[in-house]
């Protein structure tokens, strides 16, 4: 690709990423999660991470976002991109009105524009179906309504570059389309998208490039529906060399 | 969590990302992600976030006791609870209100004055070790975590000061102009106790055994800062040479904790206060926000690593 006329929104330059697991007091391991990776994003691309489990993706996208550092090379990046996702922010013991408020407060929102996407938060989560559920206290919602309302506050922003950690598997088939919906729009409006997901057909159908890491390290960058083949090709391969 | 790499695997990249990656950043004016922000622009940010802040804090206090069956009446129960039993042990067992006019008002104003700096000081060993997936997951300074703490504790304490002038009504402390003196003497307090959040949270977010010391180093301190007990009637013992009086009489928590007294109980007269009392309350605030926070934006970048 010889393109130097598109724009990068990311751009990652030859990333190391260590962190230290403390286990006990003599015993603290470094894990190299990510060993090297290169790759430069463009605006408008919608880019899928695939890999096994703890082969990266989830920390790879916490340094694109500026929450893990680096220990090698460099992440760079247009404004500041952010991780779908306010589920640390909330509280269970609070009503689930005021964790609209307190979610949209913490990603960022100011109070104005909190006030002003209340309802259609509340609305989008759908939790106000049945009975006034958003005066309750979070912790009485069954999981399927928690996971749609926290979904609802984290896509109520729009982002320049959007990474979004296996978002779509949560609330039921119906709540699945609508937030499918909700992801092409913030897709629409965001520069870049990046997705982590386990699901090979979210993947080729939502993005037209994949990125697969396995082992901290980046096997193969290139047209969504070319790398998920090859990596379902290693995955059964796996399988047998396993037994 | 398990990344362990088995075999080496052979690197195939089918699109060749192009050579020079960094000038290509550079070429577009892409910033490095996660970079520490330069004091004043920290500074900027925080400012902008302070309705995360404050609903951060009261959200929190909320929270708190919202499980409990008398719900919000235990933010009242435990200062007056904790003062009973130092009452019942100190003021009766141990007899240290001999020689102590208005014991009782002396005791409590002590504890809970005392109560806001030490809750603050253990919230700040928490403040970041105790929400690493807020921070993990989120962007905005983190100086919002340990003051937003801050700010819950100074929400409880002005709580506790209800029940405080209640207390002090029943002893016969009616409001005079100078309790006036609160005012200024709560607010030095309070961004001293800010001050040493900072500190404590950047400690602990790096060696998290800070907060299984922070209750015997908290409890010395109380001791040591005459919550329950007189001073200055150790000056008049004689035992001990006046510059260990005057030593523990400086300590920022008794600075605070003699000023709300000086402030608020009639009988409690400047002559029993610290040369320069006012001066000590403003350096110590001073020394303790503008260094904690210059501190603890100098490690802003690595909070939540590992």
């Amino acid at each position: 690709m010889a393109d130097t006329e598109r724009v990068p929104t990311v751009v990652a330059d030859g990333v190391h990423i260590t962190y230290t697991v403390r286990n006990g007091p003599s015993g603290t391991r470094r894990v190299h999660a990510v060993k090297g990776v290169s790759f430069a994003a463009y605006k408008g691309e919608a880019i899928g991470l695939i890999g096994s489990n703890g082969s990266g993706k989830s920390t790879l996208l916490k340094a694109v976002a500026g929450l893990q550092p680096v220990e090698r090379g460099q992440v760079y990046t247009q404004g500041q991109p952010s991780l779908l996702g306010v589920n640390a922010a909330l509280m269970g013991d609070l009503t689930g009105e005021r964790n609209v408020i307190l979610g949209g407060l913490a990603m960022g929102m100011s109070r104005a524009e909190v006030r002003e996407r209340y309802d259609d938060i509340v609305e989008f989560s759908g939790v106000n179906e049945k009975d006034d559920a958003i005066s309750r206290p979070m912790r009485t919602y069954s999981s399927g309504m928690g996971a749609r309302l926290r979904f609802a506050i984290a896509a109520a922003k729009s982002h320049d570059v959007l990474l979004i950690d296996e978002a779509l598997a949560t609330g039921d088939a119906r709540f699945r389309r609508r937030s499918q919906r909700r992801i092409d729009e913030l897709r629409a409006e965001a520069g870049t998208v990046f997705l982590v997901s386990h699901s090979n057909s979210t993947i080729t159908e939502t993005c037209e490039r994949a990125l697969w890491l396995e082992a901290g390290t980046l096997r193969m960058d290139g047209p969504a529906r070319e790398v998920v083949a090859a990596y379902e090709d290693f995955t059964g391969a796996g399988k047998t060399r396993q037994t | 969590m398990t990344t362990q790499s088995l075999a080496p695997p052979e690197a195939l990249p089918s699109a060749a990302p192009p050579q020079d990656l960094r000038a290509l950043a550079l070429r577009h004016g892409l910033t490095v992600s996660g970079a520490r922000p330069s004091l004043p622009a920290y500074a900027r940010q925080l400012w902008s976030r302070r309705a995360f802040i404050t609903a951060f804090a009261s959200a929190r206090l909320t929270a708190q006791y919202s499980q409990a069956r008398l719900g919000q009446v235990w933010q009242l129960m435990t200062p007056l609870l904790n003062a009973a039993v130092y009452y019942a042990i100190f003021g009766v067992l141990m007899n240290a209100k001999h020689g102590v006019p208005d014991y009782v008002p002396f005791l409590i104003t002590g504890i809970f004055v005392w109560t806001f700096t030490s809750q603050t000081l253990t919230a700040g060993t928490r403040a970041i070790s105790g929400n690493l997936g807020l921070v993990r997951a989120l962007h905005f300074p983190r100086a919002s975590l340990p003051i937003s703490l801050a700010l819950q504790q100074l929400q409880q304490f002005l709580l506790s000061l209800a029940a405080l002038v209640v207390i002090l009504f029943g002893f016969g402390e009616f409001p005079a102009p100078s309790w006036l003196l609160a005012i200024p003497a709560l607010f030095l307090q309070t961004l001293f106790n800010t001050g040493a959040a900072l500190v404590l949270a950047r400690l602990a977010a790096r060696l998290p055994d800070v907060s299984q010391l922070m209750p015997f180093v908290l409890r010395t301190w109380m001791y040591a800062s005459g919550a329950m007990w007189s001073i200055q009637n150790l000056a008049s013992d004689g035992r001990f040479p006046a510059g260990v009086v005057l030593a523990l009489q400086c300590n920022p928590a008794a600075v605070y904790i003699d000023l709300m007294r000086f402030a608020l109980i009639g009988s409690y007269t400047s002559a029993q206060l610290p040369p320069h009392v006012w001066a000590l309350a403003a350096g110590w605030a001073l020394l303790a926000f503008g260094g904690g926070f210059i501190w603890f934006w100098k490690a802003e970048e690595s909070y939540g690593r590992g």
